[in-house]
């Protein structure tokens, strides 16, 4: 029974991660490609529409990706969480359901005309499909955080006898106090990542001295969205989501902020240390005090629950892991948001393009956007444990009954050896488009 | 409220087999009948235009079982667990196909891709013909052993096969010789699908062999379905009952039948849309008749400890099903929106069809 929940949680673990590489850039880069295709509307310069349909290309190649990963993920709630899935599909089968209906429809319906409908329907048009794009993987976006706002802070439901959970109240799965602020957080961290590449590309051209006048348009308006979008998602979105966190599950708050014993007066904040699980301590640690208290509660004094408030069964089951993944997210935050300021500096004194040092970095930095997006997910999956639907339906009593260890891991090692491939000829593909290049401007 | 859901994911899936069993019929066609590098390339991009808005169909109509039927979808999907894995790798393997075959103009590369479509498609098309030879078979339900049951009444698990190999034996699999049969029919059946709308969307150089192959197919395809009525017999008894007692359900055999003779016209048949309106009949047809038989069962037990899957067991609770009814209108409203617009902009054959184009 152990080891099958393992691996359970190791192919969901596996599977979702490796999806999630690609909405995270279709999410954010809809809005680009919008942005591109209203200013081609607006001047008529030629550039804007070409990185329109560049990163139009850019967007397919994700989307397939996005789609052919997703259908597995789905499809896992019935084959590795039968249990679940029976108990709880009567209120996350309607977020998924609609999102089915309302998101995926549109998005490929009108990602089909934006890619091959520019020359039939004339350039309005093809801006308001590739606007509906836009919208759908957004819609996208709500639905699936619909979806974990109700796993994360259950509401409207009803338990039956049997221990099924039913609607009882429709409206409240979207007025859940934890969906906007998980929603807008999600939402711009993916215009972080999207922003990356869009000025990772720009500046890799730049340095390559090819396609010198696209290049300067996708670092400015990577730049100029990477930094708009770094600092709203630490705040106001990111600020609201931990007093969320401390709010709504104090002992998954203490793990993640990495408070083994409770102060008397106001907590510190941890910058760098590793859980000592023995000990119940952090090793090399780096800390500020009362800071935490005056973020979480505006009071430099307040006192913060630490991990000796809680019993085993109520603190998340690896606590280093959510730790981690939690340091590791705001650390890089912070660190886009200090390069992108450097960046606009640069950019403002018209410099950028002829700083290398700067151009290096912000082409190198491009996974870890990718890196901070996993990670906060880590955050809110791991601090969810033990549970599935916090406070009431246990991990371990969601997996389905009748499938056997051996038969998830034969299919865990056949979705990691499928993947490995998928990876390869994604960045095969990707590779070749960026080599290829936007339509060369005619002089 | 459950026989409305149940008649709107049957459609949803109906839907699904039609438009992406157009795709794994292309598949299939492509793997045995296209020769030259022209016709291969078109007649993959009659696939690779419009998989991933065919795929969603799959999604949502599985969306909404999860939401509506519940008790359906996690039985269901635990206990056939490998054979569904296999059908998403497939999926995968269908879809890079699809997408990689003119990233690179050389030969072994568009070789590989196509042979990964090819052959992707046609293991879908059997594997969910298989699946619905296990829905119309049943399962074990709460894999009973020597009457007692190993696990919950709706719960089960099917091993790939069994030594028997027999839809008759106490622990049958997934495979056995009726499921069997019965993914062979999808093969033909998605086969002819395909080839019909190859015939609408291209001018391929095949298209005036297709003709022959649909009419040889329809031929395999008659015996195939004359024989599986059969055995059907057979393996559920009690499979004409419903079709006596509610005599209108006869009208799912008559579309199938319709499509099916129609098929033979194949050669006088002028409008490459009429040829193609006959292979979706038989699709349509060949589901709805399926599931009417079975009604309102879902899954039926094959042992009498438990009882069959309905839809009245399985059903999420009724105030769920209501709201949902409502957004699900909406939802229906704007996709017939969205079908319209794509029809208009994208009509006619997409030979000449590229980005930007």
């Amino acid at each position: 029974m152990e080891d099958m929940i393992f691996y359970d949680r190791l192919q969901f673990a596996f599977t979702i991660t490796f999806h999630y590489i690609f909405p995270q850039l279709t999410m954010g880069l809809s809005i680009i490609i919008v942005f591109f295709k209203w200013k081609f509307l607006r001047t008529k310069i030629q550039k804007y529409n070409d990185a329109a349909l560049f990163f139009m290309k850019i967007f397919a190649i994700n989307f397939t990706m996005g789609v052919v990963t997703g259908i597995p993920m789905e499809f896992q709630f019935g084959t590795n969480w039968a249990k679940f899935s029976e108990l709880t599909g009567g209120i996350i089968g309607q977020t998924l359901a609609m999102e089915g209906m309302f998101s995926f429809f549109l998005e490929s319906s009108f990602l089909a005309l934006f890619i091959f409908g520019e020359k039939l329907m004339g350039q309005k048009l093809h801006f308001l499909t590739g606007f509906l794009v836009l919208l759908g993987s957004w819609a996208s976006g709500w639905f699936i955080l619909a979806t974990n706002a109700w796993m994360q802070h259950p509401v409207g439901y009803e338990i039956l006898d049997n221990g099924k959970f039913v609607l009882e109240n429709f409206s409240e799965l979207f007025s859940n106090p934890w969906l906007i602020p998980a929603f807008l957080h999600n939402q711009f961290a993916s215009v972080v990542t999207s922003a990356f590449v869009v000025a990772s590309i720009g500046a890799f051209y730049i340095l390559r001295n090819k396609n010198l006048e696209h290049g300067k348009l996708f670092l400015k308006t990577g730049v100029i969205f990477g930094l708009v979008s770094s600092l709203l998602v630490a705040f106001p979105t990111g600020d609201w989501n931990a007093k969320n966190v401390a709010n709504y599950q104090p002992a998954a708050f203490a793990a993640m902020e990495g408070i083994f014993e409770t102060e008397e007066a106001g907590a510190e904040i941890v910058l760098i240390g590793q859980p000592n699980m023995v000990e119940k301590k952090l090793d090399n640690k780096i800390a500020v005090p009362n800071i935490l208290s005056f973020l979480t509660y505006q009071d430099w004094n307040k006192q913060i629950a630490g991990m000796d408030q809680f019993t085993k069964e109520e603190l998340p089951d690896n606590i280093p892991a959510l730790y981690y993944s939690y340091h590791i997210m705001v650390g890089l935050g912070t660190i886009f948001i200090g390069v992108m300021l450097l960046a606009i500096f640069f950019l403002w004194k018209k410099k950028l393009h002829t700083i290398k040092p700067l151009l290096w970095t912000i082409m190198f930095l491009v996974p870890f956007p990718y890196i901070a997006n996993l990670t906060g997910w880590y955050v809110a999956e791991l601090g969810r444990q033990p549970y599935l639907v916090y406070g009431l339906l246990k991990t371990s009593e969601g997996v389905s009954p009748t499938v056997s260890s051996g038969n998830t891991l034969f299919t865990l090692l056949g979705f990691v050896g499928l993947y490995m491939l998928l990876g390869l000829l994604f960045l095969i593909l990707v590779g070749k488009t960026i080599h290829q290049g936007p339509k060369p401007i005619k002089h | 409220m459950e026989l409305f859901w149940y008649i709107i994911i049957t459609l949803v899936l109906a839907i699904f087999f039609v438009l992406d069993g157009y795709n794994f019929g292309t598949g299939i066609i492509h793997l045995f009948f296209t020769k030259e590098e022209k016709d291969k390339k078109v007649v993959a991009k009659a696939a690779g235009l419009f998989w991933d808005f065919n795929e969603v169909w799959l999604v949502a109509g599985g969306g909404m079982l999860f939401m509506a039927f519940p008790t359906f979808y996690a039985s269901v999907f635990s206990g056939f667990y490998l054979p569904l894995i296999m059908v998403l790798w497939l999926i995968v393997f269908r879809a890079i196909g699809l997408e990689l075959r003119s990233q690179f103009n050389n030969k072994m590369w568009s070789t590989i891709w196509d042979t990964s479509f090819g052959v992707s498609s046609l293991l879908l098309a059997l594997f969910f013909g298989i699946a619905l030879g296990n829905v119309v078979r049943g399962v074990n339900l709460g894999s009973v052993e020597s009457g007692v049951s190993m696990h919950e009444a709706h719960y089960f698990f099917l091993p790939l096969w069994d030594s028997s190999f027999s839809p008759l034996s106490e622990h049958p699999g997934v495979i056995d010789w009726f499921t069997l049969i019965i993914g062979i029919i999808a093969v033909v059946t998605l086969a002819i699908h395909g080839a019909t709308w190859i015939r609408l969307k291209t001018n391929a150089s095949i298209n005036k062999k297709l003709k022959n192959v649909i009419f040889n197919l329809n031929i395999a395809l008659l015996v195939l379905t004359i024989f599986s009525l059969i055995v059907w017999q057979i393996v559920n008894p009690n499979s004409l009952n419903n079709f006596i007692e509610k005599p209108y359900l006869l009208i799912f055999p008559i579309i199938y039948f319709t499509g099916l003779f129609g098929l033979f016209f194949i050669k006088k048949i002028k409008k490459d849309s009429h040829s193609f309106a006959l292979s979706t009949l038989l699709i349509i047809g060949g589901i709805t008749s399926s599931l009417a038989s079975l009604f309102p069962v879902i899954l039926p037990s094959t042992n009498t400890v438990n009882k069959s899957l309905t839809i009245y067991n399985t059903a999420a609770s009724n105030y769920g099903l209501s709201v949902a009814f409502n957004w699900a209108i909406i939802g229906v409203i704007l996709l017939l929106i969205y079908i319209i617009i794509q029809q208009r902009i994208l009509k006619g054959k997409i030979d000449h069809m590229d980005y930007g184009h």
